[in-house]
């Protein structure tokens, strides 16, 4: 039999999982990783990677509609959801063999099955009712998260949908309803409309994507209401009935209404839950709360010898967020001092269409914690690259400490933001004063110039508008 | 030679005082300090002492005098036989450093100013900013500090030197900033942001507000410097356990050798004094025994490499420890002018940040105040602080027989945390021994 004593176990290998698996034999720690599904967990199997692909074919399409606003001629185009589906589990493989290839590189000791703890050290691995033990120092537990059911209305996979049905559907849906406006909400909700089907959005809170800048939220709104979409917020669905030929729905709307609506589909993305259940944690006496293991800053539990990262931790649930909590929690299990991640330097991204992405607070959380605010907001509309793309529809919007000059937040909506936030994100992680950004050359044309822009707009002083 | 006696800046902000009173008189022979004279600010009465020695020849701003501006001569005093008439070249700095190392409040504090736009010194260390938040010493040491951290730190007169940086490779973040107390100025206001109360405001000592006894009186504001001097030395007093270890040192011979050294130094004109052969003496020490020229970090213990000597200087508004870097590789010569340059600057609130932040060791001497023996507080993070009382003469036992000595008490306060006693004990017996057998300090 083989050795099965290691330095470190790591419990589930999606982004967090594997990567802390890949760190750990970096440092030279004999390294197992146990997953239940597949390498690679949600994000690569059934979320962030197979989304964006699934999006990638949504935005060509979008484009080979709008051919002639280019000067180019399309004829007879169409959709086959079938094969966009199938692109997207394409990648998704890709991937996912791609995490099987790096475990292998790195020496990991992949188990498939389910991993339970056993006690501090120990980890039982069940596979078709055969049991193997696995003993380490030290545990990571990176089991993630799974989408948040209503509880009157569970998923059938066939009217109502969670993510997971979403990525594929039995079958294109023509009227969707799609309850939530996180990320992945809209995501759906983006890819779908664009795919041809008539959206509603029903967001329970005031404004669409409400973890983002309120003027963000505000252009959003106005933005999918003219690509067609029906926005409910502060409305709820009270309920949700599938049918034989699709589900009914009774929402009640901001000013107290109840409305009645049929649609061919649903989806439910509400929020997630994470995956704590039957791994053992409640024996062993590890804290939790509302359901997410708690940690201090290099991802210890309270048991001496567990930690935890990812989704099944705090939030915000990224898969980045998760990624570097791996990297911490090996660094310190291996003795070395990584730094603590600072959560107002995580960025986030949404991939509808326009874009979103941000990092760091809010103006209107910047103002509530007391700061003295410098805000400004520059248009892609006075940006040359995004007229020349025939994409001038977004912002780019800064806020500054006035006091210190410290960058507190970045707010973007428009083409190609998510690759943008990054240099927000390195300048606000290097704590770059606002000098720094308006030092800074950006190269023309490009979308980037209107990161310059949000900066000089902050302090009163944009060029192009 | 003649030696101008100009109005000293009492404090950083300092540009006119009152000659209150003259405590000597033309014709008076004066000592190294001899009390010359009383002088006023709208603040508070402070003695001016000399530190050279000669005749006061002439004196040219009577008592009583109003308004008298800093820098202007007010009295000469000549060596003996020298020609007072003759108007010899000034010597620079000669008045301001009365008065220096004997400092009668001598603990030694950066003296970081720590409100902003109100007080001149704050003006001048932002000013002086720049040439610290670019990152470099005047000795090229690179500090490690993030654009926000560096600016919060100009701005609040913070030094960065102080600091032990936690982000990417011991950068200083705003989270150094803001977590460590041991900072050199106000924390509170380093995390004002957050709280929109005025930062300022926040006691830099926390102290129960005064009751009042119906005892007349007034309430003066605290200045920035009087709110850093608070902060830090409670600060120490509170985290670093302080042991105290005294010797008494026979001077005789650190005398004699002065004397000479004087006497062959007088036509470059640099005259040593005691407390200059002392500083000389603390950084040879602190090389040999380097287990106590460290600070504690928490995690680390920073071990230097070189001795640089904090010297506590005193100034009304406060205090500040100017510094002797390396003095260790220094001539005694080049210490003492240095000193006497450095000394005439911090009267006038003149140093740069960099000239009085940082060190790894500090003196204080009080010996001129006829203090016997006291004990120092440590100036963090530094781990340890020299408290040097008066040289006098007493009744000494020397080879079993009562004879009368020169001696003087120096008391060590160490950082526990950092300095072991065997360690401490081993660094008071290298001071005493150098001290003793001062060929050592010029070896």
């Amino acid at each position: 039999m083989a050795d099965t004593n290691y330095d470190l176990i790591v419990l589930g290998s999606g982004p967090g999982g594997y990567v802390a698996a890949i760190r750990a034999a970096q440092l030279g720690l004999k390294t197992a990783i146990v997953e239940r599904e597949n390498l690679g967990g949600i994000c690569l199997n059934w979320g962030c990677i197979p989304t964006k692909a699934l999006l990638r074919s949504a935005e060509i399409y979008h484009y080979m509609q709008h051919a002639g606003d280019y000067g180019l001629i399309a004829q007879q185009i169409s959709a086959d959801i079938d094969a966009v589906v199938k692109r997207s589990r394409g990648v998704a493989k890709q991937l996912s063999q791609g995490v099987a290839f790096l475990m292998k590189k790195h020496k990991i000791s992949v188990h498939m099955g389910e991993g339970k703890l056993a006690s501090p050290g120990k980890l039982t691995v069940t596979n078709d009712g055969k049991t193997e033990t696995l003993t380490a120092k030290n545990i990571i537990v990176a089991t993630g998260a799974r989408a948040r059911d209503l509880p009157f209305a569970p998923a059938d996979g066939k009217r109502i949908w969670t993510y997971r049905h979403a990525l594929v559907p039995p079958e294109m849906p023509k009227k969707l309803l799609v309850i939530g406006s996180g990320a992945i909400g809209i995501e759906f909700a983006s890819f779908y409309s664009d795919m041809g089907a008539e959206v509603t959005v029903v967001e329970m809170l005031d404004r669409l994507v409400p973890v983002e800048d309120a003027d963000v939220s505000a252009f959003l709104e106005k933005q999918l209401k003219k690509q067609g979409m029906t926005i409910f917020t502060g409305a709820g669905v009270e309920e949700l009935k599938a049918t034989a030929s699709g589900v009914t729905a009774k929402i009640k709307t901001k000013d107290g209404k109840t409305e009645s609506a049929e649609f061919s589909h649903a989806i439910v993305a509400i929020g997630i839950v994470p995956n704590t259940e039957n791994i053992g944690l409640e024996a062993l006496g590890v804290k939790t709360t509302k359901g997410h293991i708690d940690t201090d800053a290099m991802c210890r539990t309270n048991v001496p010898g567990i930690w935890a990262i990812g989704d099944v931790t705090a939030p915000p649930w990224l898969a980045h967020k998760a990624m570097h909590e791996s990297v911490i929690s090996v660094e310190a299990i291996a003795g070395n001092h990584p730094h603590a991640m600072d959560p107002r330097n995580i960025p986030g991204c949404t991939y509808c269409r326009p874009q979103i992405a941000s990092v760091g607070l809010t103006e209107a959380k910047a103002k509530e914690l007391g700061y003295e605010v410098k805000a400004g907001t520059f248009p892609f509309i006075g940006n040359g690259k995004a007229i020349a793309l025939g994409e001038a529809e977004g912002f780019t919007k800064t806020v500054f400490d006035a006091k210190t000059g410290e960058l507190l937040g970045a707010h973007m909506i428009g083409a190609e933001v998510t690759e943008l936030i990054q240099g927000y994100t390195i300048g606000k992680t290097a704590e770059l004063v606002e000098d720094d950004f308006i030092g800074t050359v950006f190269p023309h044309p490009t979308l980037s110039e209107t990161m310059h822009e949000g900066v000089l707009a902050a302090f009163g002083r944009p060029l192009h508008i | 030679m003649p030696i101008e006696l100009k109005m000293p800046a009492l404090s950083p902000t300092m540009e006119e005082g009152t000659l209150a009173k003259w405590l000597v008189k033309e014709g008076d022979e004066v000592k190294s300090g001899d009390l010359l004279a009383e002088i006023e600010t709208d603040k508070a009465t402070m003695e001016f002492e000399a530190i050279d020695e000669g005749v006061v020849s002439q004196i040219l701003v009577a008592e009583g005098t109003d308004g008298v501006k800093v820098g202007t001569v007010i009295a000469v005093i000549t060596g003996e036989g020298e020609n007072a008439g003759a108007k010899a070249a000034p010597v620079a700095a000669a008045p301001a450093t009365a008065a220096k190392e004997e400092a009668p409040t001598s603990q030694p504090v950066r003296a970081e100013p720590v409100e902003a736009p109100s007080s001149a010194s704050a003006a001048e260390a932002k000013k002086d900013g720049p040439s610290t938040s670019s990152g470099q010493t005047e000795k090229g040491d690179r500090i490690k500090a993030s654009p926000l951290a560096k600016r919060l730190a100009a701005e609040q007169g913070i030094d960065l030197k102080a600091l032990t940086g936690t982000g990417p490779g011991g950068r200083i973040v705003k989270a150094d900033l803001e977590s460590a107390p041991k900072g050199a100025a106000a924390p509170a206001a380093a995390s004002a942001p957050a709280a929109p109360a005025p930062a300022s405001a926040a006691a830099p000592a926390a102290a129960d507000p005064i009751p009042d006894f119906g005892i007349p009186h007034e309430d003066e504001k605290l200045s920035g410097m009087r709110k850093t001097i608070a902060r830090r030395l409670s600060q120490s007093m509170q985290e670093a356990p302080h042991i105290y270890l005294t010797v008494d040192i026979r001077l005789d011979a650190l005398l004699k050798l002065r004397g000479e050294f004087n006497a062959s130094l007088e036509s470059r004109g640099v005259k040593l004094s005691v407390n200059d052969m002392l500083i000389k003496a603390l950084a040879v020490a602190l090389e040999r025994v380097p287990s106590c020229n460290v600070s504690f970090g928490g995690d680390v213990m920073r071990k230097y490499s070189r001795a640089d000597i904090s010297v506590a200087v005193s100034i009304p508004g406060g205090l500040i420890t100017p510094i002797i870097t390396d003095a260790g590789a220094k001539s005694l010569s080049k210490i003492s002018t240095e000193m006497a340059e450095l000394a005439g600057r911090a009267k006038e609130g003149k140093l740069k940040p960099e000239e009085y932040q940082g060190g790894t060791a500090s003196i204080s001497n009080m010996g001129m105040m006829g203090i016997k023996q006291f004990t120092a507080v440590i100036n963090p993070p530094q781990a340890m602080i020299m408290a040097i009382g008066a040289g006098e003469k007493r009744p000494y036992v020397v080879d079993d027989a009562l004879a009368i000595a020169t001696v003087m008490s120096a008391t060590g306060s160490f950082d526990h945390r950092a300095i072991d006693g065997a360690d401490g004990a081993l660094l008071m017996k290298t001071f005493k021994e150098l001290v003793e057998s001062p060929l050592g300090l010029v070896a």
